[in-house]
């Protein structure tokens, strides 16, 4: 009985949770996290068993509450959706674990709240990956949304100014993806992907679709923070409660830009897309100078928060440039680089989180070689996430840039590679510039004076929920990388669109 | 003559693993140092032991292969000892040994800090060595390359003092961009080839790109090698890594980083371009004129150089070029008097930069100008020092002559008399900028009453050895190992390919 409601469970047991949650809450205190926890780990086996089920028997179509399409909604588990939503759930329970500690610190009396509107959001999140119908993508964003906004501005009054904007923002994207998908109902009399995808092949992409298709696109690009659409991110991702970001920064740019490659390569004929419409040539420019833009930027930040920030707009940059390659390899490159950005950006933020618990201040400045010795695993944590990012075999990060590599080749694009190049060494200057700092004294101290030679290091990283995840993750890139041939064959491989 | 082929052995990966598992136990007995370097010691030795064992087979054409796994549709991590790669690992492990013991004296007659990340750095950029030199393919080979720059950083920095930090700084702004340079060119060659396998002779043909194309792919693998070997105008890294301790700038800077550069060079112009296609498009101009400039130049700079250590850096800077310059002349004596210049130079260069430690850890001294008499109270320093000099001068019976001499003799086989006139410029270049220090240490008058004053024993040991095997093998090139036997094979096997299956 399971493997056919593989699609629905998930979303399922995740607004399950987050219904639970407050409800057992009146009776046991502590329990949030704890069940928070169960639910995403038990999420992320179930999508284990999903991804395997699609790899090996085809996708599963699941019609939500027997209703069949085109009148019901339609949820479709296969490959792409089964890896975005694994990855997903992988990660989320990881950050989930980590936030044991740091949600009471920084949010009191709210944790319980806080678990319900995570898991609120991860279900959201869960359904525009596996939804198969237009209008409920549009549904889930909004619930995603708002359960986004309750946890990024919750904490300080910064964190609400931040959000406020990014809820205007974020609305505009919303509305603007509405409009479009009007205008492709419009066209096409239906809202179900399958379907409009069965019409466009007949009809062939209508003018109408194509004022949609731009609507979508900007809107998407909204909301996944594609330059010159950026603006609202540093401020939300640097002002937000910790937990909040490492769980949102990571996944939710992913997922619109699984909303871009699901409707431009999917839902409409790539070959149009690829090569009778300028999308992907706009969506690849826009990626390489959001590519050094992002870049230049994080140079500029003293705030570690801020700079991982930029570096996001930086490296969604990468995944569009891929979408934009519009080949195989770009695509290889692109859903590669979805996942091992989401991984190492996820370390990233659970090292600043672990500074945060510590009671250190998030000032790139402030950073020093003493945490070296009271947070090594935090430290050498952040050091494997940040070579993963400058690109540096054999890890994951080197990878994803050798086939977007590849494939600016084959498009005989020496733009795109000259960016890759050049943001591969201006990612070195702003992480050696952290990396320089939490292993080497200050140039201007005598490192004899400061370094207490055999004084017992106060360990600072001091709960286990601390160390773990950023050292599971540390561990997964260096496996990312060196597995990454075994990804792109058994999962990405059977995701490529038709006609790719 | 070469008739190859090759059997799964896993004696490749044992050679490059055993430091990375030596980088372990080093990092658990910081507690305990004489355990501790007793760890990187026994991994030197059955480091070189497993590279000599490979020797006999690669001077018969058997070349152990080891497979890793794949990391890119047909193409593996993999590692192949063929005769070009043992070669340069016998130099490198060989020479890890030697400066093994001498870091011993170095570090603690210094009192240097960290010495536990000291060591441990070191062995895993033996490993990334290792790892290059048996690459057998561009990916492999540019996945240790990069690994070799991270792994040497920590050393750069080792003082932990702003010019150290300003000096890994640089390194890394010129190292990293050289790996993704190279790594562009590799993502290019594998699309219009589908194979990344080096292969003697060249694995590249002439119809697969335009001619335009080839220079472009040639200038990008260069410029991907040419920072670790030091051609201008890529070099002033190396310069300022001499901010590092001096064990480090011995065997990182005149054996394993710059020859893990030039190395670079020989498998570009030899097992991906091929003789045929560096002449037929041009090639070897581009890379001949940047070499044979670069050695004059350095050569110069040298001179005006105070301080000892940048003045053997910049003779580092010209004596890579030599072995640079040799290849690009694609003659048979040309690439055996590179080979032979790349064994003769890692000897001298490391003997002369060991002396310089010695200097300065026993009688704190860092400039030339300040030299004046210390021959007579360090003898043996610099004893072993004169010799260095005179071999890099080129003067029989000191290893470099034999070098020079099958590089002069390619330039003639090559018609090549403007490149035979840079060797022999140089060679005057480099008495000039190597005689006066010797003639300071032994023929000025000493500031003080110069009395017998060696530096320990763990210092003046390695030193000293370095520099009775550089005469040795100027005088019995195959007597203890078979370098000239290797280098004359390896200059056959690029130039007489066996033709491909």
């Amino acid at each position: 009985m399971i493997p056919e409601h593989l699609a629905v469970l998930s979303i399922v047991l995740y607004f399950i949770g987050a219904l639970l949650i407050p409800l057992l809450a009146r009776f046991a205190r502590g329990m949030s996290w704890t069940l928070a926890v169960a639910t995403s780990g038990g999420i992320f086996i179930l999508n284990l068993a999903g991804i395997g089920g699609v790899l090996a028997a085809g996708s599963i179509r699941y019609a939500v509450g027997g209703w069949a399409p085109p009148i019901g909604i339609e949820l479709v588990l296969d490959p792409l959706s089964a890896f975005f939503v694994l990855m997903m759930s992988g990660l989320a329970c990881l950050v989930l674990v980590h936030s044991r500690r740091l949600v009471p610190e920084e949010l009191p009396g709210r944790v319980t709240v806080y678990y319900s509107a995570s898991l609120l959001m991860l279900g959201a999140l869960t359904g525009i990956v596996l939804t198969g119908d237009l209008f409920n993508l549009y549904v889930f964003l909004e619930i995603a949304a708002l359960a986004g906004y309750a946890l990024l501005g919750a904490g300080t009054a910064r964190a609400a100014v931040a959000t406020f904007r990014y809820l205007i923002l974020g609305t505009v994207g919303a509305s603007l993806y509405l409009l479009g998908l009007g205008f492709l109902y419009l066209a096409s009399g239906t809202l179900n992907m399958a379907d409009l995808s069965a019409i466009t092949d007949v009809t062939g992409l209508e003018p109408l679709m194509v004022i949609g298709l731009v609507f979508i696109v900007a809107g998407m690009g909204l909301k996944m923070a594609l330059f010159p659409l950026h603006l609202w991110l540093p401020d939300v991702y640097a002002s937000a409660p910790s937990t909040s970001t490492s769980l949102i920064a990571p996944l939710g740019t992913k997922v619109a830009a699984y909303v871009l490659i699901r409707i431009l390569f999917y839902v409409m004929d790539p070959d149009i897309i690829r090569y009778e419409l300028p999308f992907t040539t706009v969506l690849g420019l826009l990626g390489a100078v959001g590519i050094i833009w992002g870049s230049i930027m994080a140079i500029a930040q003293t705030d570690l928060r801020r700079m991982l920030a930029y570096s996001s707009i930086a490296q969604i940059g990468y995944i569009a440039l891929g979408i934009g390659l519009g080949n195989v390899h770009g695509f290889i490159g692109a859903i590669l680089h979805a996942l091992n950005h989401a991984c190492m950006k996820a370390g990233l933020f659970l090292v600043s989180g672990n500074l945060r618990a510590a009671g250190r201040s998030q000032e790139i400045a402030a950073l020093d070689h003493t945490l070296q010795r009271t947070m090594p695993w935090t430290t050498a944590g952040f050091t494997l996430a940040a070579l993963s990012m400058i690109g540096l075999p054999p890890l994951a990060g080197f990878f994803s840039k050798w086939y977007l590599l590849l494939g600016s080749w084959e498009k005989s694009n020496w733009i795109f590679i000259i960016v890759i190049v050049v943001s591969s060494l201006l990612n070195a200057v702003y992480f050696f510039r952290v990396i320089e700092r939490l292993y080497l004294p200050k140039g201007d101290v005598k490192p004899a004076k400061d370094d207490p030679a055999g004084a017992p290091a106060v360990r600072l990283d001091r709960h286990f929920t601390l160390v773990v995840p950023v050292v599971v993750i540390g561990a997964g890139l260096l496996l990312l990388g060196l597995a990454n041939l075994a990804i792109v064959r058994v999962l990405i491989q059977p995701m490529l669109p038709e006609g790719f | 003559m070469y008739p190859t082929y090759e059997y799964a052995s896993t004696v490749p990966a044992a050679a490059m693993l055993v430091s990375l598992g030596a980088m372990v136990l080093i990092l658990l007995s910081s507690k305990s140092p004489n355990l501790r370097e007793a760890w990187t010691l026994l991994a030197g030795v059955v480091k070189f032991a497993l590279v000599v064992s490979l020797i006999p087979g690669a001077l018969a054409g058997r070349v152990a292969a080891f497979e890793f796994l794949e990391i890119a549709p047909g193409v593996s991590l993999s590692l192949k000892a063929d005769a070009l790669g043992v070669f340069f690992a016998l130099i490198a492990s060989a020479l890890w040994i030697v400066t093994s013991i001498y870091s011993i004296g170095y570090m603690r007659g210094n009192a240097e800090k960290k010495q536990t990340r000291y060591y441990a750095s070191f062995a895993l950029s033996l490993s990334a060595t290792i790892g290059i030199a048996f690459a057998s393919n561009l990916l492999t080979f540019v996945i240790f390359y990069e690994l070799l720059t991270l792994a040497t950083y920590p050393l750069v920095v080792h003082k932990e003092t702003p010019a150290a930090i300003r000096a890994g700084r640089m390194y890394l702004a010129y190292a990293l961009t050289a790996g993704l340079v190279f790594l562009a060119g590799t993502a290019w060659v594998y699309l219009a080839t589908g194979t990344l396998e080096f292969q003697a002779g060249g694995m590249l043909d002439a119809d697969m790109f335009s001619a335009d194309g080839m220079r472009i792919l040639f200038v990008l693998f260069l410029a991907g090698v040419g920072v670790k070997s030091g051609i201008m105008p890529l070099h002033s890294w190396l310069p300022a890594a001499m901010v590092a301790p001096t064990p480090v700038s011995a065997l990182l800077h005149a054996v394993a980083v710059v020859k893990s550069g030039v190395f670079g060079v020989l498998r570009v112009v030899g097992f991906v371009f091929g003789p045929e296609l560096m002449v037929s498009a041009g090639l070897d101009v581009i890379l001949a004129v940047l070499a044979g400039g670069t050695i004059l130049l350095a050569s110069f700079i040298a001179m005006r150089q105070d301080n000892l250590k940048r003045r053997l850096a910049y003779s580092t800077v010209g004596h890579l070029s030599y072995i640079v310059l040799g290849a690009a002349l694609i003659t048979s004596a040309g690439f055996t008097g590179s080979l032979l210049h790349l064994a003769a130079h890692a000897l001298m260069k490391i003997t002369l930069f060991m002396c310089a430690g010695a200097i300065y850890v026993h009688m704190h001294k860092t400039e030339i100008s300040e030299l004046d008499g210390m021959g007579r109270a360090m003898p043996w320093t610099f004893g072993a020092f004169t010799i260095g000099a005179l071999g890099l001068a080129g003067i029989p019976p000191i290893n470099g002559f034999v070098s020079k001499f099958y590089l002069g003799m390619g330039a003639l086989e090559g018609g090549q008399v403007v490149v035979l006139a840079i060797f022999l410029v140089s060679g005057l270049l480099n008495a000039g900028y190597f005689f006066p220090i010797v003639i300071r240490a032994f023929f000025r008058p000493s500031p003080q009453h110069p009395v017998y004053n060696e530096a320990s024993f763990w210092m003046v040991g390695p030193l000293c050895l370095t520099a009775a095997l550089a005469v040795l093998f100027g005088l019995f090139p195959d007597l203890l190992a078979p370098v000239f036997t290797l280098a004359s094979g390896i200059s056959a096997e690029i130039l007489n390919p066996v033709p491909r299956p």
